[in-house]
C-alpha cells in the first residue's frame, strides 16, 4: 500500500504566556483507504496533530517543525489560495461538537453548497442539489426539508451527519475526524460510526480518527497509533494492539478497559497525570507513571523501534532484538 | 416569520399605550390644578374652554386619557403655554430637525464605528487594534458639548469655515437640501456622532473578537473558505447584536442631543424640550416626549424585526 499522508518528525510548540511543547517528534503514515485511530488521553496532542495537517493552528503563536507530505506534496509549505484549495477539497475535517462547528446563522444546505461552490465553482442550483445528495447519503430523513434547517433545529446526531455531509461534499481523499462521536449518546454514536465506516469504504477514503475510547477505535480503525505527551508510543493493527500490547502505557489503557464493557470506556484509569510539557521530554515521558520503569528510562527518550511491518514501540523494554 | 412579525407588531401596542399614559399623566403629576398648570397665566376664557375640551378635566381620569389620546392620534396635542400656538406643528418641525441631525450623525458614526471595530477585532492585539481601541475610548469619554465648543472655536472662529449656529442661514427653521443648509449640519453632526461611534466600535470589536474564537470559524477555514468568505460569516454572526447596539445608540441620538442642540442652537426637539422645561410649558413637554417616545418604540420594533431576519434562532426558536 502506498502512503497518502506521511508525517515525519513533527514538532509543535506553542509560545505565549505559557510554552507548551505539544508535539515532540511524531512520525506517522496513513495508506490510501486506511483508517488510522489516534488513541490517547486528553492533552496528548491528538487534535494538534490533526490541525497541523490542515495548518489550523494559530500562526503567530505556533512553531511547527518536521514534514507533512500529502500525496507527495509538502503540506506545511502551502500558503494562501493553495492552502485554501487544499483544505476541504483534498482533506476535510469533522469535529467533536457539531453544534459549535457549524455556523449558527446559515442553513445546513447553504453551508454545504458554499463549500461545493468554493471548490468546484458550480452554480448555486448545482451546489444545492449536491448538498441534497450528500444529506441523503448520510441518511438524514426528509433531506429536502432539512436543507433549509438551521443547526439549532437538528438533534446532535443529525447535526453530526450534516457535518459529515459537509466534509465529504467535495470527495476528499483524507478525512480528519476529531472525536466526532464523543458528544453523542451511545446508540447514536454507533450509528454514526457505522455510517462513517460505510462512506469511507464507498469513497475509498483514508481517515485519521482521533478518540480516547478504545471501543470506538475497535469499531472503526484498521490501525492504531497510541499517543502520549506529544509522542507516538506504540503503533500496530487494531488486533495487535488489543491482543498484544507492548508499551506499558497501552497495557495500562487496556487493563483499565478490561473491567466492564470495552465500549464507551474512558482512558483515565491509570494513576498519575501526564507531564505538563513546558519542556520537551528528555526521558521516557511515561516514566513517572510506569509500573515497570527502570533507571535507564530516565536517562534518554526511548526511540520508536520497529517490531515488524507497521508495528513499533517506544519503550526500553522493547529495545532487545525481537524474539 | 409572518407570524413572528405579526406577534411583534401586536406586542408594541401595550408599550405604546403605556408610554402615552405616562405622557398624559405628566400633567397630573405636576403639583397644583392641572388646568392652571397647562394654561398661560393670561389665558382668555376662550382658551380655558378649549383646554377643558382637549383634556376634559371634569370627566373621570380614564375618560380624560381616552379623549386626550384620540386627539393626539389626530395630531392635536394642545396649545403651548408660552406661545399659545398649537403644539403639534411645532413638535413636528423640531422632531424633524432632530431626526435630520441624528440621521447625519448616524451616517458618519455607524459605518465608521462598524468598520474600525471590525478591523480592531480582526487585527486584535496588534498595534492597529490598540490605536483603534484607544481612539474609541477617547471618543466615548470626551464630553460632547465640550468637543462641540472646541470644534466651534476651531472651525467657526479661528478659521471661519463652517457655521456654528442654527439649522440654516439667518437662523431659519425651515430645512432645504442645499449646501447653505447642509453646512450647518456638519459640526453638530460630527460632535453628536463621536460617542455612538466609539460605542459601536468597541461593541463591534468585542463581538468580532468573540466570534473569531468560536469553533465554527476554524471549521470554515478547514473547509477551504478564504479570508473574505470567513469574514462574511463573521459579519453575519455579529450583525444581530451590532444592530441592537446601533438601535440603542440611535435612541441616544434622538434623546441625548439636548446639550448639542443647545451648543449649536439647533432648532430640534432637545432645544424645544429644554425651553419647555425652563418655561414649565407642560403641553409642549408632553407633546415632544410623546412623539420622541413613539420614535423609540418604532425604532425598537424595526431593530427586532431586522435581527430576526438575520438570526434564525430569534424568530424560529
Ligand atoms: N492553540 C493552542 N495554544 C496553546 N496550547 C495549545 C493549543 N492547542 C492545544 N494546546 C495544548 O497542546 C496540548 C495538546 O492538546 P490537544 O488538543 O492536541 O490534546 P488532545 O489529545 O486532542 O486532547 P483532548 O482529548 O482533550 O482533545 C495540550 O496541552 C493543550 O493545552
Ligand atoms: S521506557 Fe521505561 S518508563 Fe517508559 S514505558 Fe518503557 S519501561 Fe516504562
Ligand atoms: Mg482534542
Amino acid at each position: 500500500m502506498t502512503a497518502l499522508v506521511e508525517i515525519e518528525d513533527l514538532t509543535v510548540r506553542f509560545s505565549g504566556e505559557r510554552t507548551v511543547h505539544a508535539i515532540n517528534g511524531v512520525s506517522l503514515s496513513v495508506a490510501k483507504g486506511e483508517v488510522l485511530a489516534l488513541l490517547g488521553e486528553s492533552g496528548s496532542g491528538k487534535s494538534v496533530t490533526l490541525k497541523s495537517i490542515m495548518q489550523l493552528l494559530p500562526g503567530r503563536r505556533t512553531q511547527i517543525g518536521g514534514r507533512i507530505r500529502f500525496d507527495g506534496r509538502d503540506v506545511l509549505a502551502l500558503k494562501g489560495r493553495a492552502l485554501a484549495d487544499f483544505r476541504g477539497r483534498d482533506v476535510a475535517m469533522i469535529f467533536q461538537d457539531p453544534s459549535l462547528a457549524l455556523d449558527p446563522v446559515y442553513s445546513i444546505g447553504t453551508q454545504i453548497a458554499e463549500t461545493v461552490i468554493r471548490h468546484e465553482g458550480v452554480s448555486r442550483v448545482a451546489a444545492r442539489s449536491r448538498a441534497l445528495d450528500m444529506l441523503k447519503r448520510v441518511r438524514i430523513p426528509s433531506a429536502e426539508r432539512r436543507l433549509d434547517n438551521y443547526p439549532h433545529e437538528m438533534s446532535g446526531g443529525m447535526r453530526q451527519r450534516a457535518m459529515i455531509a459537509l466534509a465529504l461534499a467535495c470527495g476528499p481523499r483524507l478525512l480528519l475526524a476529531d472525536e466526532p462521536t464523543t458528544a453523542l449518546d451511545a446508540t447514536v454514536q454507533m450509528q454514526v460510526l457505522l455510517l462513517l465506516r460505510e462512506l469511507q469504504q464507498e469513497m475509498d477514503m483514508s481517515v485519521i480518527f482521533v478518540t480516547h475510547d478504545i471501543g470506538v477505535a475497535v469499531e472503526i480503525a484498521d490501525r492504531v497509533a497510541v499517543m502520549y505527551a506529544g509522542t507516538i508510543v506504540e503503533t500496530g493493527t487494531i488486533s495487535q494492539i488489543i491482543k498484544d500490547p507492548r508499551h506499558p502505557y497501552t497495557k495500562g489503557l487496556l487493563a483499565a478497559n478490561l473491567h466492564g464493557a470495552v465500549k464507551g470506556s474512558r482512558l483515565d484509569a491509570i494513576p498519575g497525570a501526564p507531564p505538563t510539557l513546558e519542556e520537551p521530554p528528555t526521558s521516557c515521558p511515561f516514566a513517572p507513571r510506569c509500573p515497570s520503569a527502570l533507571p535507564v528510562c530516565r536517562e534518554a527518550r526511548p526511540p520508536l523501534v520497529n517490531r515488524g511491518p507497521g508495528r513499533a514501540v517506544a519503550c526500553v523494554l522493547e529495545q532487545e532484538p525481537a524474539i | 416569520m409572518l407570524g413572528y412579525l405579526f406577534s411583534r407588531l401586536v406586542s408594541v401596542i401595550p408599550v405604546a399605550l403605556g408610554v402615552s399614559l405616562i405622557c398624559f399623566l405628566l400633567v397630573h403629576i405636576a403639583p397644583g390644578d392641572p388646568l392652571v398648570a397647562i394654561m398661560p397665566i393670561d389665558a382668555t376664557a376662550e382658551q380655558e374652554a378649549e383646554m377643558r375640551a382637549v383634556y376634559g378635566f371634569d370627566k373621570p381620569l380614564p375618560v380624560q386619557f381616552g379623549i386626550w389620546l384620540s386627539n393626539a392620534v389626530q395630531g392635536d396635542l394642545g396649545r403651548s403655554i408660552a406661545t399659545g400656538r398649537p403644539v403639534g406643528p411645532e413638535v413636528t418641525r423640531a422632531v424633524g430637525n432632530t431626526l435630520l441631525l441624528a440621521a447625519a450623525a448616524s451616517v458618519i458614526g455607524f459605518p465608521l464605528g462598524i468598520f474600525f471595530g471590525f478591523m480592531a477585532g480582526y487585527l486584535r492585539d496588534t498595534v492597529w487594534d490598540r490605536i483603534i481601541t484607544a481612539s474609541a475610548i477617547a471618543g466615548v469619554s470626551t464630553p460632547n458639548y465640550w468637543l462641540g465648543m472646541v470644534l466651534v472655536i476651531i472651525f467657526s472662529i479661528t478659521w471661519p469655515l463652517l457655521p456654528s449656529m442654527g439649522a440654516g442661514p439667518g437662523g431659519s427653521g425651515a430645512w432645504v437640501w442645499d449646501w447653505q443648509h447642509m453646512r450647518h449640519l456638519v459640526l453638530p453632526a460630527i460632535t453628536l456622532a463621536v460617542v455612538p461611534m466609539g460605542i459601536v466600535m468597541r461593541t463591534t470589536r468585542a463581538l468580532v473578537s468573540d466570534i473569531l474564537d468560536q469553533d465554527f470559524v476554524q471549521a470554515l477555514y478547514a473547509k477551504g473558505m478564504t479570508r473574505t468568505g470567513v469574514l462574511r460569516h463573521v459579519a453575519r454572526n455579529a450583525a444581530p447584536t451590532a444592530l441592537s447596539v446601533i438601535g440603542l445608540q440611535l435612541g441616544y441620538l434622538l434623546g441625548g442631543s439636548i446639550l448639542i442642540e443647545t451648543v449649536f442652537n439647533w432648532p430640534g426637539s432637545g432645544y424645544l424640550l429644554s425651553v419647555a422645561i425652563l418655561q414649565r410649558d407642560l403641553p409642549m413637554l408632553q407633546g415632544t416626549i410623546l412623539v420622541l417616545a413613539m420614535f423609540f418604540v418604532t425604532l425598537n420594533l424595526l431593530v427586532d424585526i431586522a435581527q430576526s431576519m438575520i438570526d434564525p434562532r430569534i424568530s424560529r426558536a
